[in-house]
C-alpha cells in the first residue's frame, strides 16, 4: 500500500492556482520553519532520506489537514524526539533544564552561506554495476513498496509501478534512498532516468506522444 | 524483515497546533538547548529571499540561448558548466537541463514532497508544492497549462520529468522570436520562474 503522499494521478483535485514569480515566503513563519528545519539538520542527526520519510510518516489526516510548512514541522518534531535531540517533555513544556551535548554542531550566522553553497551530492563510488544501457526496455518494480523495510522510504511512485519503459540516461551511482532512510547505510547504486509512455500509465492520457521521466534505481527495475 | 516504527507515535502532537506558535516553540527550545542560532535563520531567509532565486536561472537559459558552446557544455555535463557561473549548492548538485522545441514540450514535477532546483530557481512556489500540481501534471499536463493560461500547439508532445531522485531538472524554455542580437542582460527579463520550471514560455518582446 501507498503512502498518503504519494499522489501522482490521483483524482479529484481542483485547480493549480498560479502565484506572482516574486513571492517567496507567504509569511513570516513558512521563512522561519524553513530555516529552523535546515538549521536543525546541520546537527548531524539524519539525513535527507529521514526527513522525507519522517513527514511522510505522518497520519494521513495529518498529511491531508498540514499546510507545507506544518508538514515540516510535523516532521522535525518527530525527528527531534525520535533522534533523541528532544526529550517528550521538553517539547510538551517548552521549557529546557540543560543545553545539550550536540550545541557544539550548532549552525552559526557565518556558516550559513558555506553550509549551503556545499550542498550534499548523493553521488557515491559503488561495487554494484550498471546492468542497462541507454535505450534498454525495463520495467518498474510491480509493488511500489520498499523491499528492505515494510512501510518504509521508497522513491517509486504508485502510479510508475509495473510500468514499461526504456533507460532514456544514466545518472552514476546514487545512495538508494530505501536503505538510507532507515539506517542501513547508503547502498549506492546505478540511478537512471527512465521514460515511460504517458498510455503506459494513464487509462486516458492526453496525447498519444507524451511521456513521463523518473529517476529510478536499478533495483527498481528489470529488464524487459 | 524491519517494520517501520515511525507509523503510531507522533510527538509533534505534543506541541502547539497553530502553525505560527508551533514553529516559534520548536526555535524556542532548540534555541534554549543551544542547537539553534536565531541569527543564523535570519542569514538562512535572507539568503532565498534576497540572493539565490530565478534571476540565477533566467542567467543560465539567456546564457544557453545565446553562446553555442555554452548550452553544448550545459548538455554535457551541466554540473561543470554550471559552477563555471558560480552555480551549485544544496538541491542542485545534480542538474539536467532540458530543452523545450517546436515538438516537444518539458515540465517538471516531484509528486512525492517538492524537489526543486534550489540553487537556480530559490525556494519552489507554493503551487510547485501543492497536492493539485503533484496528483495533476504527471497524468493531465495539459489540464494544468490551461490553468497557467499556457496552450501548447496541437501536434506538440508532453514531456514531464518527476524528480524522484537527488537530479534536479531545470527547463531551458524556446527563446522568443524577434530577439535576434538582444544581449544576455535584455534576454534575462524575457525568462520567467514558471517558464524553466515548464508551465509559463518565455515572454513574448512587446
Amino acid at each position: 500500500m501507498s503512502r498518503v503522499h504519494d499522489m501522482g494521478g490521483r483524482f479529484g483535485e481542483g485547480p493549480v492556482v498560479p502565484d506572482a514569480d516574486d513571492v517567496v515566503f507567504y509569511t513570516d513563519w513558512h521563512a522561519r520553519a524553513l530555516a529552523v528545519t535546515l538549521a536543525a539538520g546541520s546537527l548531524g542527526k539524519w539525513n535527507i532520506d529521514v526527513s522525507r520519510h519522517a513527514r511522510e510518516s505522518l497520519s494521513p489526516k495529518d498529511y491531508m489537514a498540514f499546510s507545507y510548512y506544518e508538514k515540516w514541522m510535523g516532521g522535525l518534531a518527530d525527528m527531534l524526539v525520535h533522534r533523541g535531540v528532544l526529550t517528550r517533555e521538553e517539547m510538551a513544556d517548552q521549557t529546557v533544564t540543560q543545553i545539550s551535548d550536540l550545541a557544539d554542531k550548532k549552525l552559526t550566522a557565518d556558516q550559513v552561506a558555506v553550509v549551503l553553497a556545499r550542498g550534499g551530492p548523493a553521488t557515491r563510488d559503488s561495487d554494484v554495476a550498471p546492468v542497462f544501457s541507454v535505450g534498454d526496455a525495463v520495467m518498474t518494480r510491480r509493488i511500489a513498496e520498499n523491499v528492505l523495510v515494510a512501510g518504509g522510504h521508497t522513491r517509486l511512485p504508485k502510479y510508475a509501478a509495473g510500468a514499461r519503459g526504456r533507460i532514456l540516461r544514466y545518472h552514476g551511482t546514487h545512495i538508494l534512498p530505501d536503505s538510507n532512510a532507515h539506517g542501513l547505510g547508503e547502498a549506492p547504486e546505478p540511478l537512471y532516468a527512465v521514460i515511460v509512455p504517458a498510455s503506459e500509465l494513464w487509462q486516458h492520457p492526453e496525447h498519444p506522444r507524451d511521456e513521463v521521466v523518473l529517476d529510478l534505481w536499478q533495483s527498481y527495475l528489470e529488464p524487459l | 524483515m524491519p517494520h517501520d516504527h515511525h507509523d503510531h507515535d507522533h510527538p509533534h502532537a505534543l506541541l502547539p497546533p497553530a502553525p505560527a506558535l508551533r514553529v516559534r516553540a520548536l526555535e524556542t527550545i532548540l534555541t534554549q538547548k543551544g542547537l539553534v542560532d536565531p541569527a543564523a535563520l535570519d542569514v538562512i531567509i535572507d539568503t532565498y529571499e534576497n540572493k539565490i532565486g530565478p534571476r540565477n536561472g533566467a542567467h543560465v537559459v539567456a546564457k544557453a540561448w545565446s553562446d553555442p558552446a555554452f548550452i553544448d557544455a550545459l548538455r554535457a555535463d551541466a554540473d561543470a558548466a554550471l559552477l563555471e557561473l558560480g552555480y551549485y549548492g544544496r538541491q542542485g548538485e545534480h542538474m539536467v537541463v532540458v530543452e523545450n522545441t517546436t515538438d516537444t514540450h518539458n515540465i517538471v514535477v516531484c509528486t512525492l514532497c517538492s524537489c526543486y532546483p534550489w540553487p537556480l530557481l530559490g525556494i519552489p512556489p507554493g503551487w510547485y508544492k501543492s497536492d493539485a500540481y503533484r496528483a495533476r501534471v504527471v497524468r493531465e499536463p495539459r489540464a494544468v497549462l490551461a490553468d497557467f493560461g499556457v496552450t501548447l500547439p496541437a501536434d506538440s508532445s508532453v514531456r514531464v520529468w518527476d524528480s524522484t531522485a537527488e537530479v534536479r531538472y531545470l527547463v531551458i524554455p524556446m527563446r522568443p522570436e524577434g530577439t535576434e542580437g538582444w544581449s544576455e542582460a535584455a534576454l534575462m527579463d524575457l525568462v520567467t520562474r514558471d517558464s524553466m520550471i515548464g508551465t509559463g514560455l518565455a515572454k513574448v518582446p512587446a
